[in-house]
């Protein structure tokens, strides 16, 4: 790993709000690489500053002080290889445009000509098994297809990086076991690297190659850790592995350690 | 002011549908559909009932009207009939005079309107996307919004005489306000992830106002549209009353001086209806335009 260069470096990241109220730490200091082709999850308690992480790491928000690098390039503003897919999924997708005209927008908003944007289109709502609602308006569908609508206008724009807050937080769990088997598939079909965030440690375990741990408020890396578990992933049987238990707990343990102010050293 | 007009536009009178309650889990829950939104078999019989309910209604003044001038309660030079009322109205229908006289006020109204609503558009979007601009503005905008525009009428004629370039004057004031704050708040009202969806989709500013701001406030500025319609016809009228440019609002005057009491209130007639269809229309566009908004949604559930 160490000869590769990475394609997303956060380097000694920090972030202070600086509200009516005074100013808020939200992150304290957070460093990590994502290599190509690596699908890292980020998981954190609730409030421990994934969100600002992810705004940050997207160019929506600018840090505190250090760096993101993409490509060898700082990001300054949101880079043109890297999709976001938002929690809000509600709020993310336009209500007065269709299913196919919101994928197709950030394409529309680029230039790509309309007979290779609706091919495109298509593709990215096979992908996510929702080729035969284009016509409809994304809140003539369910939360858990909404977000998938979500997943396709991310996969339809075509990035190196894709970005993903907590995506599956407000929908049912067999919805969200769905999906995650959906990140995976795209992950692997498109070759893209992915940063998924999420508070859910089981989540982080089954999805991810790497898991970065956060620490609570004041933020901090707690433990960057490989998840080796087999390429192909099932959620029954990937679940009742031994190794699947092993890691969870352990995850969970840096967590609650986390919680109780313990630093612990990156594994 | 904001709360008002905001309110009127997104409280529809009915039963809640649960469209609007956490969506459904699972499946699509309308069928797809082409453009705007086509109502089921349902609401057109509620539609229809709601149709003979108002044709109901219209009868029953009519017949109190009828009742009440022939019962000479007033004096019948002052109240004619409805009978003779009606009679006249289509007598008037049959006259071309009538019908330029009624150009004339179309023309002011429209007119109007259309400068009202046009500057309203372009002024509301500079200003309410500059933070600074809007800060600068907020105090005049309040200061000057509540005037009446009857106020202004000698002002208007001191300025462009007894024409109906005065007439407009009065009639583009309060219309203008109305659409303009409804263009502030609506372009205030764009949603940070919207609008960080936008960013990092590599929306330039321009695409951010037109896939965004643009449909974001336009739920507001069809309100206000809608507002501003009816009340630039109610200032048309009377500006033309008071001012005395061509119009139903000066014929009306002149049958009170003839004195002519059928022909006068066979115009309030006319102009009552004007008002009707006005708001008919304007409730079409605001359903056309806005069929996906929560606000139509509910209205026409499906
Ligand atoms: N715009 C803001 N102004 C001030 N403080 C903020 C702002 N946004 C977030 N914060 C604070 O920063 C901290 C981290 O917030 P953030 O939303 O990044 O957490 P999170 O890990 O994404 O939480 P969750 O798991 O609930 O989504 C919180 O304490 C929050 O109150
Ligand atoms: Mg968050």
């Amino acid at each position: 790993m160490a000869d590769r260069t990475p394609l997303l470096s956060v380097t000694e990241l920090s972030k202070t709000y600086l509200s009516a109220t005074g100013p808020v730490e939200a992150i304290r200091s957070i460093s990590f690489d994502v290599y190509p082709g690596e699908l890292v999850c980020i998981v954190g308690p609730s409030g421990c500053g994934k969100t600002t992480l992810l705004k940050c790491v997207s160019g929506l928000l600018p840090p505190t002080s250090g760096t993101v690098t993409l490509d060898g390039a700082e990001v300054t503003r949101p880079p043109a290889t890297m999709a976001v897919v938002f929690q809000e999924y509600g709020q993310s997708l336009y209500p007065w445009l269709t299913v196919r005209d919101n994928v197709a927008l950030p394409l529309r908003a680029r230039g790509v000509p309309r007979a290779e944007r609706a091919a495109v289109v298509e593709r990215a709502l096979e992908e996510v098994g929702l080729s035969h609602v284009l016509r409809t308006y994304p809140w003539q569908l369910s939360g858990g297809m909404q977000q998938r609508v979500a997943i396709a206008r991310a996969v339809a724009y075509q990035p190196e990086v894709l970005v993903m807050d907590e995506p599956f937080a407000a929908v049912d769990a067999q919805t969200r076991a769905d999906l995650e088997d959906l990140v995976r598939r795209v992950w692997k079909d498109l070759g893209v690297t992915v940063l998924f965030v999420t508070h859910d440690i089981d989540e982080s375990v089954y999805l991810g190659e790497r898991v970065v741990v956060l620490s609570a408020s004041p933020t901090v890396v707690q433990e960057d850790l490989a998840v080796d578990l087999p390429a192909e992933r099932d959620q029954l049987g990937t679940r009742a592995l031994p190794r699947f238990t092993e890691l969870r707990t352990h995850v969970y343990g840096q967590i609650q350690r986390a919680k109780r102010g313990e630093q612990v050293g990156a594994a | 002011m904001l709360s008002e007009t905001v309110t009127s536009m997104t409280t529809v009178p009915g039963p809640v549908a649960p469209e609007q309650a956490p969506r459904a889990r699972d499946g699509v829950r309308a069928t797809p559909r082409g453009t705007g939104p086509r109502p089921s078999a349902r609401p057109r019989s509620r539609r229809t009932r709601r149709a003979v309910l108002g044709f109901l209604g219209v009868l029953g003044f009519a017949a109190t009207w009828e009742l009440f001038a022939l019962a000479e309660v007033v004096n019948p030079s002052y109240l004619p009939s409805f009978t003779t009322t009606a009679r006249r109205l289509v007598a008037e229908l049959g006259e071309p005079r009538f019908w330029s006289t009624l150009g004339d006020t179309l023309i002011t109204w429209a007119l109007g309107l259309a400068i009202a609503v046009g500057a309203a558009l372009v002024l509301g979007t500079v200003i309410g996307l500059v933070p600074f601009l809007r800060r600068a503005t907020h105090s005049t905008v309040e200061f000057l919004r509540p005037i009446p525009s009857v106020a202004i009428i000698p002002l208007a004629v001191l300025v462009a005489g007894l024409s109906r370039e005065a007439a407009l004057i009065v009639v583009v004031y309060a219309p203008f306000w109305q659409v303009l704050i409804q263009v502030l708040y609506g372009i205030a009202d764009v949603n940070t992830v919207a609008r960080d969806t936008a960013r990092s989709f590599g929306l330039g500013r321009a695409q951010r106002l037109r896939h965004l701001v643009l449909p974001t406030a336009l739920p507001y500025v069809i309100t206000g549209f809608r507002l501003a319609a009816a009340i630039a016809l109610v200032l048309t009228i009377t500006s033309e009353l008071v001012i005395g440019n061509p119009g139903i609002g000066r014929q009306i005057d002149l049958y009170r001086s003839a004195p002519d009491a059928p022909g006068l209130y066979a115009l309030v007639l006319v102009t009552g209806l004007l008002g009707l269809l006005v708001n008919l229309g304007t409730r079409a566009i605001e359903r056309r335009v806005l069929h996906w908004h929560p606000s139509v949604r509910r209205e026409t559930p499906r």
